[in-house]
């Protein structure tokens, strides 16, 4: 029980089970899948099929901020790769023919993965902070997107480009296993190579990993480029979904969601460890919560604070200092070290010298 | 002669750990006017007492009497208001702030209880820092003085904040010899003002020397308390480690080998003329295979410049560095890896270890960072190394998994020697290896240093303890004011006093 509630994902779980208990007090048949025309259907699915464009911009800035990095541009690549597919598309003669459609999925992706690695090359070859060189794309990549579109919103209408965004495979939503398949590759490499690894060291301590001769430039270039990349699939689908591309409005905001995904999946914003399963997590909890604003009835004016309080409470449930002082003083919390089972602190104690 | 009432008394303190039991049922006692050394190697519970005793840790059992009240203190905070202060082995001061802002941080002299009245702050400043015979100019930040100067600072505030009880954790770790002599002044100072002072350094010397009670931990239980006068260095040492001294007598009597045969080959390394301005001036150094070669000088003199220089962690501005015939052309890290040069820096925490990893992890970091990412040390091969590296410098815990940071100091530095024996160097630099462990864990690591030479391994060994130098060196290499001023043989001829001799007058001369 003790080595359970120890686990680095416990909490961030625990959240995710109480908010979507909380739905089911609301709308009894929360849980409740049903089965229509061969396609799943119901709020859990819903969740897992609109939190797919952020699970992939937390994907890739869980790996940014392992760095010690971070990418605030990660909104503005959004609504990037909607344009160019979407800019693409609107240009065929048939836009619902497969070839056109797949050339602009690989031109956007192609665009999000060089605006990755320009944000890359920023930070690791010239050095500037990350929040800074990001910065500059935040801000830039509207303009680049109204550009790309001439200050228009383009509206098109192509039924296999709208099957990313909201399609079915297997039963299940595209968008969704689209994520898991871009999830569990990303995790696989990480893992399996030694990329993980050579990311924790270099975000754990940068001049010991510059000492032990580690090439961190390229390993930072790389990783805002898969960053750019990840924010371009999320882009597709979501100007999918819409079947339009909206440059003002695409992916707004989307970064802070993601970094408060990676935060709330246990991964510190400092650098250095990371987890992509509690990104995962995290992610889903954002999205659960949006849902539960509209389920619980919360008034749309105070849907920002009711999200606010929500995050607040699951940071500091992860806090053990928090949780030693709110718990500590009820809860049978102290062992006696007599009776020699598991003691009570947490396990990031130091055994010093 | 110490008060008969005790001003700190601690009982039957119990402090566990997730699987260690740190401190088991220790009794510990504080009299005023006097220096208490804590002894014990590293791992013996000496830090977790402290961090006890000043409110880091709860302890789980146990109490603590300080002036005569029962205290138990929730936070460092509180353990300073009731009149205990720790100067820790890093200063834990803000480097950006000035030197009298630095000794009133969170308690300024107030304008109408408004604004920091900083004249009143300098001149109290100032008066302060004389009564240590401290005069430098305290609206200078912090980070522009030395770390010796910056620890005379940080001692000034806690006997300025409570001056009751100050607990001094290996202060003199990073401080040459003058600086040492300028801290005990001002230790000796403290004590006749009644301070009870509790000192940790892993150097007997200056325990010999500054001490008048001791108390020895081992495996975090209490050994006893004695007075400093009567207790023999031998019976310290003995009781420390429990047993054998066998292993320190051992390695005295080392045959060491001619420098003269060893330096008949070709060098391994030859630096011609390498410097960098502000670092050290432009030298001249040859290392053999299988040769020690020792690096001696005052802190600041230029020694770990040399080190880095060579390996490439600076980039030299002049002069070039020949490895077996070839010369070394691109200069960073990497280069220097890729001939077969391993570093281990003098700052374990920040230039060493990634102390969030585990230990296989910091342990294979060196190798996989060679390989690149792409080409992973297969899972298995990478257990078998990190387990037979853990087992032959016997690393404790002996759990891969652990995090590096719950290591205590001897077993870190291990832990960066196997990352870079794992990659079969054929020069190791060793920075300070030994500094700030226990004397256990020092004698393994000179006996490694003998056998790996040896075995035909270079190796440039830095370190501020001459003694040491001498014990491990073929020759030794001298530097004063960032400058390689000479160049020794270690023969019968070469002794401690002669090295410093060199030092302080800066001419090789004959002996």
């Amino acid at each position: 029980m003790i080595t359970l509630t120890r686990h680095r994902l416990f909490w961030p779980v625990v959240v995710l089970v109480v908010l979507l208990l909380g739905n089911l007090l609301e709308k009894p048949d929360f849980f409740a899948i049903r089965i229509q025309d061969g396609h799943l259907y119901g709020s859990v699915i819903d969740i897992l099929r609109f939190g797919a464009p952020l699970m992939l911009v937390a994907l890739g800035m869980t790996l940014v901020i392992a760095t010690g990095g971070i990418d605030l541009s990660v909104g503005s690549v959004v609504a990037i790769a909607g344009a160019v597919a979407c800019l693409h598309i609107s240009k065929q003669p048939d836009q619902n023919a497969i070839g056109g459609v797949l050339i602009a999925v690989v031109m956007a992706l192609g665009a999000a993965l060089l605006f990755g690695a320009f944000n890359g090359i920023m930070v690791s070859r010239i050095g500037i902070q990350p929040i800074i060189a990001t910065l500059i794309l935040m801000v830039a990549g509207r303009g680049i997107a109204q550009l790309i579109m001439d200050g228009q919103i383009i509206t098109i209408n192509s039924t296999p480009y709208k099957w990313i965004g909201a399609g079915w495979l297997f039963t299940l939503p595209a968008a969704v296993l689209i994520a898991l398949a871009m999830i569990a590759v990303t995790a696989l490499i990480m893992r399996r190579s030694a990329l993980g690894l050579l990311l924790e060291s270099v975000g754990g301590n940068a001049e010991a990993s510059r000492l032990v001769g580690i090439q961190s430039r390229s390993l930072v270039l790389l990783v805002y480029a898969i960053c750019g990349l990840c924010a371009g699939l999320a882009g597709l689908m979501i100007s999918s979904n819409v079947s339009s591309a909206d440059g003002n409005n695409a992916g707004l905001l989307i970064e802070l969601d993601a970094i408060l995904a990676v935060v709330i999946g246990g991964t510190a914003l400092t650098g250095g460890r990371f987890s992509i399963g509690g990104t995962v997590i995290g992610a889903l909890v954002i999205q659960t919560l949006s849902t539960t604003v509209y389920t619980l009835g919360v008034p749309p004016e105070t849907t920002l604070i009711f999200k606010a309080v929500v995050v607040t409470i699951v940071c500091l449930l992860q806090s053990p200092a928090f949780r030693r002082k709110v718990f500590g003083r009820w809860g049978p919390r102290r062992t006696p070290p007599a009776s020699g089972s598991a003691p009570s602190e947490p396990t990031n104690v130091k055994v010093p010298a | 002669m110490p008060d008969p009432q005790p001003i700190l008394q601690m009982k039957g303190i119990t402090k566990e750990f997730p699987g260690v039991t740190a401190l088991a049922d220790v009794d510990f006692r504080l009299f005023p006017g006097e220096v208490h050394a804590l002894m014990g190697e590293n791992g013996a519970g000496k830090s977790t007492l402290i961090k006890v005793l000043t409110g880091v840790y709860q302890a789980e059992a146990g109490e603590a009497v300080l002036a005569g009240e029962r205290v138990h203190f929730s936070s460092p905070l509180k353990a300073q208001q009731a009149g205990v202060s720790t100067v820790y082995q890093e200063v834990n001061l803000c480097p950006n702030l000035s030197v009298a802002e630095n000794i009133f941080i969170g308690r300024e002299p107030r304008l109408f209880g408004l604004i920091n009245n900083y004249p009143e702050m300098r001149r109290r400043a100032r008066e302060l820092l004389a009564r240590v015979e401290l005069d430098i100019d305290v609206t200078a930040p912090l980070a522009s003085y030395s770390l010796a100067i910056q620890q005379l600072i940080a001692i000034v505030r806690a006997v300025d904040i409570s001056a009751k009880v100050v607990i001094l954790d290996e202060p003199t770790s990073s401080l040459d010899t003058g600086e040492v002599a300028q801290l005990f002044r001002v230790m000796r100072r403290l004590k006749e003002d009644g301070v009870a002072l509790l000192f940790v350094s892993h150097f007997l010397e200056q325990i010999y020397e500054i001490s008048d009670r001791m108390t020895i931990l081992r495996n975090g239980r209490l050994v006893g308390e004695w007075r400093t006068s009567e207790l023999s260095r031998i019976e310290l040492v003995s009781r420390m480690i429990g047993t054998e001294l066998s292993v320190l007598e051992a390695l005295e009597e080392q045959p060491k080998r001619e420098l003269a045969a060893l330096e008949r080959q070709e060098p391994f390394l030859q630096a011609a003329q390498v410097g960098k301005t502000g670092l050290v001036a432009p030298f001249d150094l040859a290392i053999h295979r299988g040769e020690v070669v020792g690096l001696a000088g005052l802190l600041g003199s230029g020694r770990t410049e040399v080190a880095r220089l060579i390996f490439g962690a600076d980039r030299a501005e002049s002069g070039t560095v020949t490895i077996d015939g070839t010369p070394l052309s691109v200069k960073t890290p990497r280069t220097a890896i890729g001939r077969n040069i391993a570093f281990c820096p003098e700052n374990r925490k920040t230039e060493g270890l990634v102390e969030d990893l585990t230990v296989r992890e910091n342990i294979i970091l060196a190798m996989q960072a060679a390989r690149g990412w792409l080409r992973p040390v297969p899972a298995r091969r990478r257990d078998e190394l990190v387990g037979k590296y853990i087992e032959a410098l016997s690393i404790r815990p002996a759990n891969p998994e652990a995090l590096v940071r719950n290591l205590s100091g001897g077993n870190q530095q291990k832990v960066l020697l196997a990352r870079w024996l794992i990659t079969q160097p054929k020069l190791l630099i060793l920075d300070e290896p030994t500094r700030g462990i226990d004397v256990g864990a020092k004698a393994e690591i000179q006996r490694l240093v003998v056998s790996l030479a040896e075995e035909g391994m270079s190796v440039l060994f830095i370190s501020a303890e001459l003694e040491e130098v001498l014990r491990l060196s073929h020759k030794v290499g001298v530097l004063r004011d960032r400058r390689l001023v000479a160049e020794l043989a270690n023969d019968e001829s070469l002794t401690a006093d002669r090295i410093m001799q060199t030092i302080a007058s800066g001419e090789g001369g004959a002996a």
